[in-house]
C-alpha cells in the first residue's frame, strides 16, 4: 500500500466517531433531549479533565486495571495450558471437556455471589471473577488451534524425531498461536464486561463504581466519563494487542495494512 | 571404501485398516529389497498404498503383517522424509527449519549451525536463511524441505511425491539437483511418484504397485548410466521405449481399478 492510502485509511477510521460524536452534539445543541440527562460530548470532555485533574478518575482506573490483569492472567495462562495439554493428549481431552461445556454457557457474573461468599468482599473475589470469565474463551480457542495444526506437522515432529516436551514447546504452542491470540482478544473483552458488572455491586473502587454511584446520585456527566474511559482503555488496549501480536506471531501472513 | 546409505528389505509387508465397511487393505505382501545407496522410485495409480509403504518405512505407522529390516548401522539416523507439501514449519525461519532435526536429536549448537550452513549452501538458500516459509516460492520451500532431510545425514532418504506441486520448469531443476546431491552422497533413496517419466529420470530400479489392494506388479531395471544428464536423457528413444513399456502395465491397473469404482 502506498503511503498516501495509508493515510487515507486512517482518516476513514476516524470518520464514524467524529460522526457519531457530532451528531449527538448538534442535536442536544438544538434542544433535542435533556442536557441534565444526556449531557453533550463538550459536557462530558469537561467532566473528564476536571475529574483527572483532581486525580478521582485515575485512583478508580488503577483499581479496575489491577483487578482485570491479575485477573487475566490467573485465567489466560492455566487457559493456555490446559488448552494445549488437551490437544497433544485424548485422556486430558476427555477429563476436560464436559466440564468446560458445561461451564462455558453460564454468565460468569451470575457466579458473583458465590465468589463473594468465597473470597470476601476484596480485590480477591472480583479478580477470581475476571480469571473465570477469562479462562473459557483462551481455553476452547487454544484447544481449537492446536487440534486444527496440519497432520504433516506431527509427521514432521515424528519423523525428525522430536520428544513430547519439543511437540508441545516447538509445534504445538506456535501452531495455535494465531488461534491463541483471537481467543486473548475475545477474552480482553470479557475480562472488562464482567469486572465492571460486579463493580456495580458491593465495592466502593472500581470504573463499574463510579459508574453506577454517578447514576445514583444523578450525576450523568461524570458517569458518562467513567463509561468514555472504558472505552478509551479498550481502544489503547487493542493497539498495544496488535503491537504485541505482530512481534509474538511474525509469521502470519502481514497484508492486512 | 565409500559410504553408502542402509539395506532394506521388505518381506511379506501388510497394512490394513478398520473402515466403515469391515476392513480395508492398503497393501498386501509386499516383498521388496533395496541395496545401500540405491535410488528406488515407487509408481502406481492412486490408492495403491504407495504412500503407506513410505509411511510405514517412515515409522510414521505401523504394519499390520510381515517383516521390515533395515541395515543402517554406522548411521546416527535412519530415514528422513521428504513430504508432498514440503511441511516447513510456518513458523520457524528458514535455518530452524533445516536444524529441526538436529536440534531433537540433541546436537550442539556449534555443530547445527555449521551443518544448516553447509545443507543451504547444498540447496542455494544462502540468501534466504531468515525468511519464513510463507515469503519463499513453493520451489524454494522444497528446497528447504530437502536440506532439512540431507542435514540429518540420513542413511535412507524417504521423498513422497516431492515435486509434484511444482511448475515444470521448477521441477526440472530439482530433480536434476537431487540426482547431483544423490550422487554425491550415495545414501538409499526410496522415491514416491505418479510421473513414470521422473521415475525413469531419478531411479535405478522402478517399482510398480497395483491398487485394491496395493501389490508389487512388476520390478523394471532402469538401465541408464550415471551421471545422468536427466533432460537430455528424457529425449533418448531408450528412455522412451522404456517408459511406453512401464504405461502398458499401470494402463492395465489403471483401467482395472477404473472399473472396481465406476459402474
Amino acid at each position: 500500500m502506498t503511503r498516501a492510502a495509508k493515510f487515507a485509511d486512517k482518516l476513514l477510521y476516524l470518520v464514524s466517531p467524529a460522526l457519531l460524536l457530532g451528531l449527538w452534539q448538534a442535536l442536544l445543541m438544538m434542544g433535542y433531549g435533556d442536557r441534565r440527562f444526556i449531557p453533550a460530548p463538550t459536557d462530558i470532555f469537561w467532566r473528564f479533565i476536571s475529574v483527572v485533574s483532581t486525580g478521582e478518575l485515575e485512583q478508580h482506573v488503577a483499581v479496575t486495571l489491577w483487578r482485570t490483569f491479575a485477573g487475566y492472567f490467573i485465567g489466560a495462562i492455566p487457559g493456555i495450558a490446559v488448552g494445549l495439554l488437551m490437544a497433544m493428549f485424548r485422556p486430558v481431552r476427555i477429563f476436560f471437556d464436559p466440564l468446560i461445556a458445561m461451564l462455558f454457557p453460564i454468565p460468569k457474573v451470575a457466579l458473583m455471589p458465590l465468589l463473594l461468599l468465597a473470597f470476601g468482599f476484596g480485590d480477591a473475589s472480583k479478580i477470581a471473577l475476571v480469571a473465570t470469565g477469562v479462562f473459557f474463551p483462551v481455553v476452547v480457542n487454544t484447544y481449537a488451534g492446536a487440534a486444527n495444526i496440519d497432520r504433516i506437522y506431527w509427521d514432521v515432529a515424528k519423523n525428525y524425531g522430536a520428544s513430547q516436551w519439543i511437540v508441545f514447546s516447538r509445534i504445538v504452542l506456535f501452531g495455535a498461536m494465531p488461534m491463541i491470540f483471537a481467543g486473548l482478544r475475545i477474552a480482553l473483552a470479557v475480562a472488562f464486561i464482567v469486572l465492571i458488572a460486579s463493580e456495580f455491586v458491593a465495592t466502593k473502587t472500581g470504573l463499574g463504581f463510579l459508574i453506577w454511584n454517578s447514576w445514583q446520585l444523578m450525576e450523568v456527566d461524570f458517569m458518562f466519563a467513567g463509561i468514555v474511559t472504558i472505552g478509551l482503555l479498550g481502544l489503547i488496549f487493542s493497539v498495544v494487542f496488535d503491537w504485541i501480536e505482530k512481534r509474538a506471531v511474525p509469521w502470519k501472513l502481514r497484508d492486512r495494512g | 571404501m565409500e559410504r553408502r546409505g542402509a539395506a532394506i528389505a521388505i518381506d511379506g509387508l501388510r497394512k490394513e485398516y478398520a473402515s466403515a465397511g469391515g476392513v480395508t487393505v492398503a497393501i498386501d505382501n509386499v516383498d521388496l529389497k533395496i541395496a545401500p545407496g540405491e535410488f528406488v522410485c515407487i509408481v502406481g495409480p492412486s490408492g495403491c498404498g504407495k504412500s503407506t509403504l513410505l509411511r510405514i518405512l517412515a515409522g510414521l505407522e505401523t504394519q499390520s503383517g510381515g517383516v521390515l529390516s533395515v541395515e543402517a548401522a554406522g548411521w546416527a539416523v535412519q530415514n528422513a522424509m521428504v513430504f508432498q507439501e514440503s511441511g516447513l514449519f510456518p513458523w520457524m525461519t528458514v535455518e530452524t527449519n533445516v536444524g529441526f532435526g538436529l536440534m531433537t536429536r540433541g546436537v550442539a549448537r556449534s555443530e547445527i549451525d555449521a551443518r544448516v550452513d553447509g545443507a543451504l549452501k547444498l540447496v542455494g538458500l544462502t540468501k534466504f536463511r531468515r525468511h519464513y516459509p510463507h515469503q519463499l516460492s513453493g520451489g524454494m520451500r522444497q528446497r528447504g524441505a530437502i536440506a532439512r532431510a540431507f542435514v540429518t545425514d540420513p542413511a535412507i532418504l524417504l521423498m513422497d511425491e516431492p515435486f509434484a506441486a511444482l511448475d515444470a520448469q521448477n521441477r526440472a531443476i530439482l530433480q536434476a539437483e537431487l540426482v547431483r546431491i544423490w550422487e554425491e552422497t550415495r545414501k538409499t533413496v526410496v522415491y514416491i511418484t505418479h510421473s513414470i517419466d521422473e521415475a525413469l529420470m531419478l531411479g535405478d530400479r522402478t517399482v510398480i504397485m497395483t491398487a485394491h489392494p496395493g501389490r508389487i506388479k512388476r520390478i523394471v531395471d532402469v538401465p541408464f548410466a550415471r551421471p545422468r544428464d536427466v533432460m537430455a536423457l528424457s529425449g533418448t528413444p531408450e528412455f522412451g521405449a522404456l517408459k511406453l513399456d512401464i504405461w502398458r502395465v499401470l494402463e492395465e491397473e489403471v483401467m482395472r481399478a477404473r472399473e472396481e469404482f465406476d459402474l
